[in-house]
């Protein structure tokens, strides 16, 4: 009988063997798309629950976890000390209702799930220590993102400042805004309700205006025009055909100027201190759509960004001649937000090169090794060095001498591009302030856009409503 | 006879350590539970330490005492199971608030499980005369597997009725069985292998028996499929089946009773999966489990616990079983697998394997039939049992509903699986166990007797 015995034996060894085999195959090569199923309570609760990474603004905290102590589903709770402010930034994460900004894009490493937190992870497991996640240390200056605040005050609008050689993001505030802490409660109802109430709220305070929506840029626009101008060959010398009213092509339509730039021509460095639409309306016609259209993607029209919560800027697919000149003034279909108007200005005070924003500089381990380290990244050259000096020069006039006035820092090299954009009759335009700063061995780019500014229609510019905030933002980093 | 005669070394002391070594890690893990869980060692410790080592330490001296050449691991490695087994228990108690303690249940059973070992070893000392009683012992089967059918006594648990109520405890007599099963197939196998062993008809270079031999395969059959139809007991009767075709196979040595068994075995697979709509839940839930998740959630949810858990798992306490129904019993290796990690349960089941390979050379050095088909049945059953289970855990078959051996709550499992643990020690022993060689009754050890003869007598 002891063959068949061994036989037997030898199947049951397959049997066992079986076992092992699947138990490896489950580890090896679905351990990750099972941690990640939407389903898989476990990783949903430790990357809620568990004790997660803070975010930090140099040494001011954004967001942290606290011990609730309670012994509960949940050993922490999150909360952000700093609130509405650090909102577009910190994001909330909510047990149901997802998570935003960095929360989301950084959950896995601040929840310590990242694949790069896995030796650490191993040696917490070996050792017994409870498991933390890392610390997203932002390249957000405390200062100037509440001077930012503290200008834009009540009114709708965002403000984002980069730093124009690294592409850190400095400041970058939306209002209205929410407190991101009732709705990572751990009462989950509580958080739910609070979410729901946010997402009613006509005032769309879960919005982030500063660069995942876009509105019409209006003249602010008119420096991706002119920096087109100059790219073709032309100088800020160089005479534009600038008539008091300019019938677009193939319509009856006319387009006046705003300000008063006469009617014969001015120099491209003139209307652009004086914000003529006829002049930028009339380089649009000469150019081309697809010169425009070029030229906005080189400062980084087409790009989403979404690792800082952007989304793409727009330039019209295929405009006609008239469409291209209101297109030149930002008008028509074109639409941007702050984020990219401030790459633009970042972009001329670099000396042509446009840097890839970032909002993240370093991720700390707990034991404060860092895990990565964010390297500044070239996004494009947007154009040559030396034109990009030109229209600096030009942005600086219009500070001096143009629209830009209430700019002007002391001791500080300041350029600037004021916009006013119509949407309807019945609401305010838009007001809107691209600018730099240079000075102390730092180029800075701020970008001020102003939603609804309470106060009477005739007075809205951008000169009037946003450029005082650009300034405060300049001041607080300079 | 063979020419050399094997003399196995008894290794009590080898058995002693490994015994010591198996019972501290279950309390280890009893331990680290609750420093994970609470910062600080159970108030009970050294009660709880002192009682596990204390029956294992019994259970040591009585082998040692009676059946001394039995083989030395088969009671570090149970001991090991039952101990994870039981911490496992405790650490899912401590998740519902207040503690559940169902783990004190578990530890009675786990007690009367060791006390019917010890019996059995003690008492029964030589299986050999359980060779009478095949027909009492099948006939006490039938009615074991039966029982649950019976209106008033029987209760359906979990969609399968295999249980029965008496008073305020359940018990699961399909278990008993199983070892009843064993010793009567045994029995009846030694009487009638010769006869079942004649080949009928030869195809394709094996051999087949004749078709009035195929008799006893066509009850066993018959009864696996009313065990599947009247209680929907899908590892029962593929374990009984199975246990019955490769017994027969190992007492004919006829690879034709294979061949036949899987055949059968085949038809009734097919015939269940396209009539009943339990089996066709179960295979959908091990092919695609993800499609429904809240019908399959137990299965999803010990495979999340296996990913959770990953090479090292959390750690005792830091998991998160509770998530997963039934995770103490039907699912207590994810369970393992989430809090011991990939790790841990690979060594459980290697540990189990281990098991079954000292049960079958148990077989191997066995001289009797009887012996040698006791110990493969005790041994591949067991085998089986692991394997449909784990397996199931680990959809690499689909869910059969079956116990873990000495690891998932339930007393009728653990009892049983204990009295079988007795017997194999018992078997290993006869097994093992110097037989009298002729030097053993060397004529120098007894003392020479001279016969005083008178020598006037001596010569007439």
């Amino acid at each position: 009988m002891n063959k068949p015995i061994r036989r037997i034996a030898m199947v049951t060894m397959v049997m066992f063997a079986a076992l092992l085999v699947q138990v490896t195959q489950i580890i090896v090569f679905q351990q990750d798309s099972l941690n990640a199923h939407p389903q898989n309570r476990r990783v949903r609760d430790q990357e809620f629950g568990g004790h997660r990474g803070s975010i930090v603004a140099g040494s001011t905290i954004l967001a942290s976890s606290q011990e609730t102590g309670s012994g509960g589903q949940f050993a922490y709770e999150r909360s952000y000390p700093e609130g509405e402010l650090y909102a577009p930034i910190t994001g909330f994460n909510s047990y149901d209702r997802g998570s935003a900004a960095l929360e989301q894009t950084y959950g896995a490493e601040l929840a310590g799930t990242a694949d790069s937190l896995f030796v650490r992870r191993l040696v917490d497991t070996v050792t017994g220590r409870s498991p933390e996640g890392a610390t997203v240390e932002t390249t957000i200056d405390p200062a100037a993102q509440e001077a930012a605040a503290k200008g834009l005050g009540n009114q709708t609008g965002a403000v984002v400042a980069l730093d124009a050689e690294t592409g850190a993001i400095l400041a970058m505030v939306t209002h209205p805004s929410y407190d991101p802490t009732p709705l990572s409660s751990t009462d989950i109802g509580a958080a739910g309700t609070a979410y729901e109430e946010l997402l009613a709220d006509p005032e769309r305070p879960l919005m982030n205006r500063a660069s995942n929506e876009i509105y019409p840029p209006g003249s602010v626009f008119k420096l991706v025009t002119a920096a087109a101008a100059l790219e073709s060959g032309m100088e800020p010398s160089t005479p534009i055909d600038t008539p008091a009213q300019l019938t677009l092509p193939g319509t009856s339509t006319q387009l006046p100027n705003q300000t008063q730039c006469g009617n014969s021509t001015q120099t491209l460095d003139r209307a652009l201190q004086l914000s003529c639409n006829t002049s930028f309306a009339n380089i649009g016609i000469e150019l081309g759509d697809d010169a425009l259209r070029t030229q906005a993607d080189k400062f980084g029209w087409g790009y989403e960004l979404s690792a800082v919560g952007g989304v793409a800027a727009r330039f019209p697919e295929d405009p006609d001649p008239a469409q291209t000149a209101l297109s030149a003034i930002g008008q028509f279909d074109v639409a941007s937000n702050p984020l990219h108007m401030a790459m633009v200005a970042a972009g001329i005070v670099n000396d042509g090169t446009v840097m890839t924003p970032y909002l993240v500089d370093t991720v700390r381990a707990p034991d404060l090794t860092p895990i990565s380290t964010t390297k500044p990244a070239q996004l494009s050259q947007a154009m040559s060095a030396g034109n990009a000096d030109k229209l600096q020069g030009m942005m600086v006039n219009v500070v001096e001498q143009g629209t830009g006035s209430n700019a002007r820092i002391s001791g500080v090299t300041v350029g600037g591009k004021t916009g006013t954009a119509q949407t309807t009759p019945d609401k305010p335009p838009y007001a809107w302030f691209t600018s730099f700063a240079e000075g102390n061995d730092r180029k800075i780019a701020v970008a001020v856009f102003v939603e609804s500014a309470n106060i009477p229609r005739s007075e809205v510019g951008g000169n009037v409503v946003a450029a005082p905030i650009a300034k405060s933002v300049m001041q607080a980093l300079m | 006879m063979p020419q050399s005669v094997v003399v196995h070394r008894k290794r009590r002391n080898v058995e002693l350590a490994m015994v010591l070594l198996a019972q501290v890690i279950g309390v280890v893990g009893y331990a680290i539970t609750h420093i994970n869980m609470f910062g600080a060692l159970p108030s009970n410790l050294w009660a709880v330490a002192m009682l596990w080592l204390g029956l294992g330490l019994m259970l040591h001296l009585v082998v040692r005492w009676r059946t001394p050449y039995a083989d030395p691991l088969l009671l570090p490695c149970v001991l090991l199971l039952n101990g994870l087994g039981l911490a496992m228990i405790h650490r899912i108690d401590l998740i519902p608030d207040p503690p559940r303690t169902d783990v004190l249940t578990q530890l009675l059973w786990t007690g009367l499980g060791m006390v019917l070992a010890i019996l059995v070893i003690a008492v029964l000392r030589d299986h050999r005369p359980l060779q009478g009683y095949t027909y009492s012992l099948f006939l006490a089967s039938l009615v074991l597997i039966l029982m649950p059918l019976i209106p008033g006594l029987g209760v359906e648990l979990n969609g399968a009725r295999i249980w029965i109520q008496i008073g305020g405890m359940s018990f699961q007599p399909g278990e008993l069985a199983k070892l009843l099963l064993t010793v009567a197939f045994a029995s009846y196998l030694v009487e009638k292998r010769d006869a079942l062993a004649v080949v009928g008809r030869r195809f394709l270079g094996i051999g087949f028996p004749r078709p009035r031999d195929l008799m006893p395969i066509g009850i066993m059959w018959a009864l696996s499929l009313l065990l599947l139809v009247s209680q929907r007991d899908l590892g029962s009767s593929l374990l009984f089946f199975a246990l019955f075709v490769v017994m027969l196979y190992v007492s004919t040595e006829r690879s034709g009773w294979l061949i036949i068994g899987a055949g059968a075995f085949a038809a009734a697979a097919l015939f269940a999966v396209s009539s009943f709509s339990h089996v066709q839940v179960r295979m959908d839930s091990w092919l695609h489990p993800f499609d429904n998740y809240d019908q399959n959630l137990q299965i999803i949810s010990g495979q999340f616990g296996l990913a959770w858990g990953g090479l090292l798992g959390r750690g005792w306490g830091l998991g998160r079983p509770g998530l997963t129904p039934l995770s103490k019993s039907d699912f207590i290796s994810a369970a393992i697998g989430e809090e011991l990690g990939v790790t841990g349960l690979m060594a459980v089941i290697t540990i189990y394997a281990l098991f079954v390979m000292r049960g079958l050379r148990i077989a191997l050095a066995a001289r009797d039939d009887f012996s040698k088909l006791l110990a493969t049945g005790l041994s591949f059953v067991f085998a089986l049992q692991v394997f449909l289970i784990i397996g199931g855990i680990l959809r690499l078959l689909p869910m059969t509903g079956l116990t873990t051996p000495f690891m998932s709550q339930g007393g009728s499992s653990m009892v049983v699986n204990w009295m079988i643990v007795g017997l194999l020690l018992v078997v290993s022993h006869q097994v093992r166990k110097p037989v009298a060689a002729p030097e053993d009754v060397a004529i120098s050890d007894d003392s020479t007797q001279l016969i005083s003869v008178p020598t006037s007598q001596a010569r007439p």
